[in-house]
């Protein structure tokens, strides 16, 4: 048995659900490394807590598991200097908790700035962006303010003429310091921080905060509030698909398709609004179930709206399908290589765009999708067409899942009361973006140390990857294609 | 294509009447900023976002702003790309420490009349966010702000009521600078 299979045998700490979660000594710390390296795991998340750190893996094709090592002399052996993709990680951890790791490849900060109250002194530097070298190569640095109604974030272009050779991004202009404020929150206060970690995500979000929350307290929720969340989880996956597939179209000059997909996404907002009292939807899931429940007319303009997107939404396909000037801009642009894809554990569209099948609720299969049928769409191409035909495919998937959710629809409570407690607990929950992991830990019904990891940790740094070869005028249009969220990213 | 070109040409649009049906003031306020942007700007309002240190939240619907059923330009008010080409600054998120300079930056570089609009609760005094190390707080600690559009996010209806509403903002038609 090697080091990194010992792992699987070893005890777990008390009290994490459902997950194990096992302290773990340097040496075995760094076999786990080399195992992300060799394939044999997928890194699910890599966080700071006082004194130590915690590492989420994803083993074989469905086994999860979290490896703790405390950090001694206020640092920990590099992740990173076996499996890059854990760099960004690592660089958190030191900005935000102070331990560093041993042998990182990259020791330059991330989050901080600089100008927080306690920044570190190194923080305070001029930002060194990776040197690029060569004849005729120049650099355009752009933002962190774009142009247009985007987030902020710094992206660094190195060109030879037209053609991108290097893209370096530099995010954190949004780090809020959203574990900050959630340590020493009580659970309401909490679970509207993690609503809000993302806006475009926030059922996904307050679904995967509350499901932690329940797992460490072993509190089982009315089978109409597991319904429920679901519900609201494929209406927002609906409607950002839509804003998406709209939005990625514009991109390419194509502003029909905005128009017909923004109108859709209109009505899905309008219909939340009807049946959850928010167009977002925030607020709506909280620890315990679902804080608004379906009265006896959203069925009524839920299957109304299905009806409506069903009827125009294949046109929309069509049209896409059809028009040679948007195909030209789409195929074959941004293209991400599977290999990278698999070894960044880089989930959702950008993932099963480039081949690898992770979806939470199929591989987690948490309920109520294990009583669901739906398919995981997942193409191979990699490229910003694949990317538009995945979340096609979903729209089609959710629509469905719409539908056959409110067939079963449980009758009964909608929510139930949590109690106190203290426990440590973890959960998975497919966002529209991908998978979005939130790990935490109470005491006496006290956020004692929360973490939330963005799906976009793990895609950020491919768009880097998929954009090397293309032309600065299809930055925009690859970037819509990734859609990676800076909030979510820099909480 | 052509099915779907021509089927436009037939049907109503889908662009609603005035941004909120239940409200008869509305369509007064819009016809009485026009009158004031035109006398200031000689027919339209160019609007530049800056996104402070939001969720994104807000952003998703100051977007659904320019879908067809709100359709924000046949009011004169338009987004633009550069700071240099707007008229008025809308904020939205609590600013972020690493986001003060470049929000600084952007209203200096916005040529004077300038309005500033904060849109979220965020943007007034920080939010569910206040409190945080890593922010300064709302928008006025580091720019003027001469409207502020409240709501988590704000609708479009609410966004779309207050930019039409700008010119009897509690500063009046007197612009930040
Ligand atoms: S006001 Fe609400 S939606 Fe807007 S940025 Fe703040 S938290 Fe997000």
């Amino acid at each position: 048995m090697t080091i990194a299979e010992s792992f699987d045998a070893l005890d777990p700490v008390a009290d994490c659900r459902p997950w194990p979660r096992r302290a773990v000594d340097a040496a075995m710390w760094s076999a786990l490394a080399e195992s992300l390296a060799d394939g044999a795991r997928t890194l699910l998340g890599l966080w700071g807590d006082q004194s130590s750190v915690h590492m989420a893996l994803l083993g074989g094709t469905s086994s999860v598991a979290i490896a703790s090592l405390d950090c001694v002399d206020g640092g920990f052996p590099s992740v990173a200097a076996h499996h890059p993709p854990a760099a960004r990680f690592e660089r958190a951890i030191r900005d935000l908790f102070g331990h560093r790791p041993i042998g990182a490849p990259d020791e330059r900060p991330w989050l901080d700035h600089g100008r927080w109250p306690d920044s570190a002194e190194r923080a305070a530097q001029p930002y060194a962006f990776l040197p690029a070298i060569g004849e005729g190569l120049h650099q355009i640095p752009v933002g962190p303010v774009h142009a247009g109604i985007i987030e902020p974030g710094h992206f660094r272009f190195t060109a030879n003429g037209e053609t991108i050779v290097r893209l370096e991004a530099r995010l954190g202009y949004v780090h809020k310091g959203v574990e900050g404020l959630m340590a020493g929150s009580p659970l309401a206060r909490a679970a509207k921080l993690a609503g809000r970690c993302s806006g475009d995500s926030s059922v996904a979000y307050s679904y995967a905060f509350a499901r932690a929350v329940e797992a460490a307290l072993g509190v089982e929720i009315p089978e109409r509030a597991i319904w429920l969340r679901a519900l609201m989880a494929e209406l927002e996956r609906l409607a950002n698909h839509l804003g998406d597939i709209g939005a990625i179209c514009n991109d390419a000059a194509f502003a029909l398709m905005l128009a017909h997909c923004s109108a859709l996404r209109e009505q899905v907002l309008r219909a939340n609004a009807a049946c959850f009292g928010h167009r977002l939807m925030m607020d709506a899931i909280v620890p315990g179930g679902v804080a608004v429940d379906l009265d006896a007319r959203g069925p009524h303009i839920l299957r109304d709206l299905v009806a409506k997107i069903r009827k125009a939404f294949p046109r929309l396909v069509e049209l896409y399908d059809n028009t040679a000037s948007l195909q030209d801009r789409t195929v074959a642009a941004g293209r991400l290589d599977p290999g990278l894809a698999a070894r960044f554990g880089c989930g959702g569209f950008i993932g099963r765009a480039s081949g690898r099948a992770f979806d939470a609720r199929r591989i987690l299969a948490f309920a109520p999708y294990d009583h669901l049928e739906f398919e995981v769409p997942v193409l191979t191409e990699g490229d910003v067409d694949a990317r538009v035909w995945v979340r096609i495919r979903e729209v089609e998937q959710s629509l469905g899942l719409i539908e056959q959710i409110l067939v079963r629809l449980p009758a009964g409570d909608s929510s139930t009361s949590i109690g106190e407690g203290s426990g440590e607990g973890m959960a998975i929950v497919e966002g529209f973006r991908g998978d979005i992991l939130v790990w935490l830990r109470l005491r006496d019904s006290v956020v004692e140390r929360c973490h939330l990891r963005d799906p976009s940790w793990l895609q950020w740094p491919l768009l880097e990857a998929a954009i090397e070869g293309n032309i600065v005028a299809d930055f925009p249009l690859c970037n819509k294609s990734f859609n990676c969220s800076y909030s979510g990213h820099d909480l | 294509m052509r099915r779907i070109l021509f089927e436009s040409l037939l049907r109503r649009p889908l662009t609603e009447p005035a941004p909120a049906l239940d409200d008869p003031e509305l369509r007064a306020l819009a016809s009485e900023m026009k009158t004031r942007i035109d006398a200031f700007f000689g027919g339209s309002l160019s609007i530049r976002m800056v996104d402070a240190g939001s969720c994104n939240g807000c952003e998703l619907e100051i977007h659904a702003l320019n879908n067809p059923y709100y359709d924000l330009e046949r009011f004169g008010l338009k987004f633009v790309a550069s700071p240099r080409h707007a008229d008025v600054l809308l904020v939205t998120g609590p600013v972020t420490c690493n986001m003060r300079e470049a929000l600084r930056r952007t209203f200096d570089a916005t040529p004077s009349p300038k309005w500033v609009v904060t849109a979220g609760d965020c943007a007034l005094k920080g939010g569910v966010f206040a409190g945080s190390p890593a922010i300064v707080g709302g928008v006025n600690e580091v720019v003027p702000v001469d409207l502020h559009i409240p709501g988590c996010p704000p609708t479009p209806t609410q966004l779309l009521k207050g930019l039409l509403a700008l010119t009897r903002g509690p500063r009046g038609s007197s612009p930040s600078g």
